[in-house]
């Protein structure tokens, strides 16, 4: 039992360093040490779920790694409900990405590259998630980082592949800096960064970290909004989709852009923590609290994302968008102070996205690298495995019950609905994106699936091989039935171990949202079946969008991302570029210019003139000698002052 | 009247400023060796002076060994000139500026 994490938590490493060392020209092998390591993780992560003991008492193993001064650090592993969620998405998602891989990336040359990196990954990702403190998830948090890089940059010869992971990690570093700034404030206030030591300081004492509560919330965040994309450091997720499709599916839907939600829900306690800002802050910001802000950032993204995607023509980048906004969906949550849902949300959001992205991966490859949906059409009829799981997951992203999405979503919005701690404003907000939800989801079904093929490749597409396949139709029955596998019931008890949740049966779970929030069970339904009604008129056999004639100038700022890379390319111009010029001209004017060619100038011109000096005469020399002597004489015995 | 310590003095002064106008103004370079050798027998005449005067040897000991310095190095000096004129076809110090930039 002692040993369990620590196999699955280097378990993937091991596989990378065998891939990097010994078989990274053997695709074959290292395909097959990378997917064992994740199967043996996931083995493993079974029996921990299934051994582990009493509801409210995490397990904890781990030995001190670094002392300095009062600062302890532990390296461990922490085994409570949230981490054994994660343990399970991570693990059981990664290891369906593995397989489908192999097929995905077969007569690829870096395949062994490819292997290596995703297995890197999946260590990275297991170190985030069984973290017992802040500083090794930090740790944990820039190998994700790193990893991502590596794998969207995978086919870094091309050129848009290459800008896009200096972008990905640019701007991940963006809120890493605001991250590690807030790990520093909770160690300088509370002395330690030890996850269940502050847990427990902020439970007695919920002013424990006084004047800086809210700055302390917000600066963690900064992290979380690099990682999980959130306005406006969204930008790279889209961009993100140059790497292969399964590492779309893996990284950039699934686990690590959910790695923001997981830290939020992780250090909840920290957001919890009675809202404070220091004296000198102005006073506009006191009703302003960590929690709300997440919240509206949530909310923005989730609404933002889901308008730019019902614009988009290439398929990877309406999933792309899709998954800011479910990402903002829980963000919401959380700033609902409602975390249960938030991490409902998330693993069932890795299974339906993970298999929207797979889908759209057989898709991408049976039309020889095509990716724009208008020249796709008809591929339900060649494709029937993949169509069908498609839909699938597609109605768990809609939320049309039973499917999974219903559950988790209908919980987010029965949170802002809650007379407590809900909000109004995000509940228009929430109901808002059900509604684009299902309306781009819908345009992107029939266009891609229905109607006549719209290109040569899409007339020839067969259905791909069953290593592909396979995955689908696995990872299809949690998007579809994990609404009932009570996992938010399990996670229950990491939030509230106190309050027991009541057993209950299959129909009560299935009915429980009706009668929990009728309203918003009602409205969201309302909204997906308006969604579904108004794209199915529009796309209905369409063969080019209408809706740039309908919409006018709104369909073409959704079109163009509302400009918002632009914006951002404006504001570098204005700041860094200016910097960059400043800097530039100190360089060369006052570095440079003064400082270096000022002494070489001034040394040569020296020595020109001291030239002058050498005429050769010998007698002039002696002349210079004697004098020089004179002089000597002069000051050593000549009259004292 | 007798020879004071002065008049040695004098003397010594009077040799070693003829030899330093040589040595500043002669062109030749013979005239400038002897000139340079004026100058060394003068700074010999004033140790011997200072000695007499003073009753003490070291001074003497010194010129001993300045008499033996100066003969090795006139030896070394005029073979150096021989051979120096013997490539340059002059005893001229303006013609030897080689070292000049």
């Amino acid at each position: 039992m002692h040993s369990l994490p620590w196999i699955i938590l280097f378990a993937p490493l091991l596989a990378a360093a065998g891939i990097t060392l010994f078989t990274l020209r053997n695709p074959a092998r290292s395909a097959l040490l990378s997917v064992s390591a994740v199967a043996v993780a996931f083995v493993l992560s079974v029996v921990a779920f299934l051994v582990f003991p009493a509801p409210s008492a995490p397990v904890e193993l781990s030995g001190v790694w670094l002392a300095v001064g009062s600062l302890q650090v532990e390296f461990g592993v922490r085994l409570d409900p949230l981490s054994l969620v994660m343990l399970l998405i991570v693990t059981g998602v990664g290891g369906v990405i593995h397989v489908y891989s192999c097929g995905y990336m077969r007569g690829d040359r870096g395949t062994g590259r490819y292997f290596a990196c995703l297995s890197f990954f999946t260590f990275s990702m297991l170190l985030v998630v069984l973290a017992t403190n802040f500083l090794q998830l930090f740790i944990g948090w820039e190998l994700v980082g790193l990893s991502s890089y590596l794998l969207i940059g995978f086919w870094y010869e091309r050129e848009s592949a290459a800008e896009a992971c200096k972008k990905a990690f640019l701007t991940n570093r963006l809120g890493d800096v605001g991250f590690l700034l807030g790990i520093i404030l909770v160690w300088a206030t509370l002395g330690s960064l030890h996850f269940g030591e502050l847990a427990a300081v902020l439970e007695t004492t919920p002013g424990a970290l006084g004047a800086v509560a809210s700055l302390a919330g917000l600066l963690v965040f900064c992290g979380a909004m690099g990682k999980s994309a959130q306005f406006p450091l969204h930008v790279w997720l889209p961009d993100a989709m140059e790497g292969p499709t399964p590492v779309s599916a893996l990284i950039h839907a699934a686990t690590m852009v959910a790695a923001g939600v997981y830290l939020l829900c992780r250090v909840f306690f920290l957001l919890e923590a009675t809202p404070a800002w220091p004296d000198a802050a102005p006073a506009w910001l006191d009703g302003i609290t960590a929690l709300g802000v997440v919240g509206w950032i949530g909310g923005v993204t989730a609404l933002l994302a889901a308008l730019i995607a019902v614009q988009q023509d290439d398929i990877k980048r309406i999933l792309a968008y899709s998954t800011l906004s479910q990402l903002g969906y829980m963000m919401m949550a959380v700033g609902l102070s409602a975390p249960v849902p938030a991490m409902f949300h998330l693993a069932t959001h890795a299974f339906f996205k993970a298999l929207l992205f797979l889908g759209a991966g057989a898709v991408i490859v049976s039309l020889h690298h095509e990716q724009n949906i208008w020249r796709m059409g008809g591929l339900h009829a060649r494709m029937p495995a993949t169509a069908w799981t498609f839909l699938i997951a597609t109605l768990a992203l809609c939320g049309v019950p039973p499917f999974s999405g219903f559950f988790s979503k209908d919980a987010i919005l029965a949170a802002a609905l809650d007379p407590a701690r809900g909000s109004g404003g995000l509940f228009l907000v929430g109901v808002a994106v059900a509604f684009l939800t299902a309306f781009y989801m819908t345009r992107l079904v029939l266009v891609t699936f229905q109607g006549t093929p719209r290109s040569a490749p899409a007339s020839e597409a067969v259905e791909t091989s069953p290593v592909m396949k396979w995955p689908l139709v696995v990872l299809a029955v949690p998007a579809a039935l994990a609404g009932f596998w009570s996992i938010d019931r399990f996670l229950d008890r990491h939030f509230h171990p106190a309050a027991a949740a009541p057993a209950s049966g299959w129909f009560e779970q299935w009915v429980a949202p009706l009668v929990h929030a009728p309203l918003a069970v009602l409205l969201s339904l309302v909204a997906v079946g308006l969604g579904f009604y108004t794209a199915y008129l529009l796309y209905r056999g369409a063969a080019t969008d209408p809706l740039p004639a309908k919409l006018g100038l709104l369909a073409r700022g959704m079109r163009a991302k509302f400009y918002l890379d632009e914006l951002n390319a404006w504001c570098i111009r204005l700041t860094h570029d200016a910097l960059a010029r400043l800097a530039d001209w100190i360089d060369r004017w006052i570095i440079a210019g003064v400082m270096v060619r000022g002494t070489h100038g001034t040394t040569e011109l020296v020595g020109r003139a001291l030239r002058l000096v050498q005429s050769g005469n010998l007698q002039t020399y002696v002349l210079v000698v004697v004098l020089g002597i004179a002089a000597v004489l002069w000051l050593a015995l000549g009259p004292r002052p | 009247m007798t020879a004071g310590l002065e008049h040695y003095l004098g003397v010594s002064a009077l040799l070693f400023g003829l030899g330093l106008v040589g040595v500043l103004l002669r062109g030749n370079l013979i005239l400038m060796y002897l000139s340079l050798e004026l100058m060394l027998n003068a700074a010999s005449l004033a140790l011997v002076a200072f000695d007499r005067f003073n009753g003490t040897r070291n001074g003497q000991i010194l010129v001993f060994f300045i008499i033996t310095v100066a003969a090795a190095e006139v030896a070394v000096g005029l073979a150096l000139l021989v051979a120096l004129y013997r490539k340059r076809q002059t005893a001229q110090v303006e013609d030897l500026t080689g070292m000049k930039l």
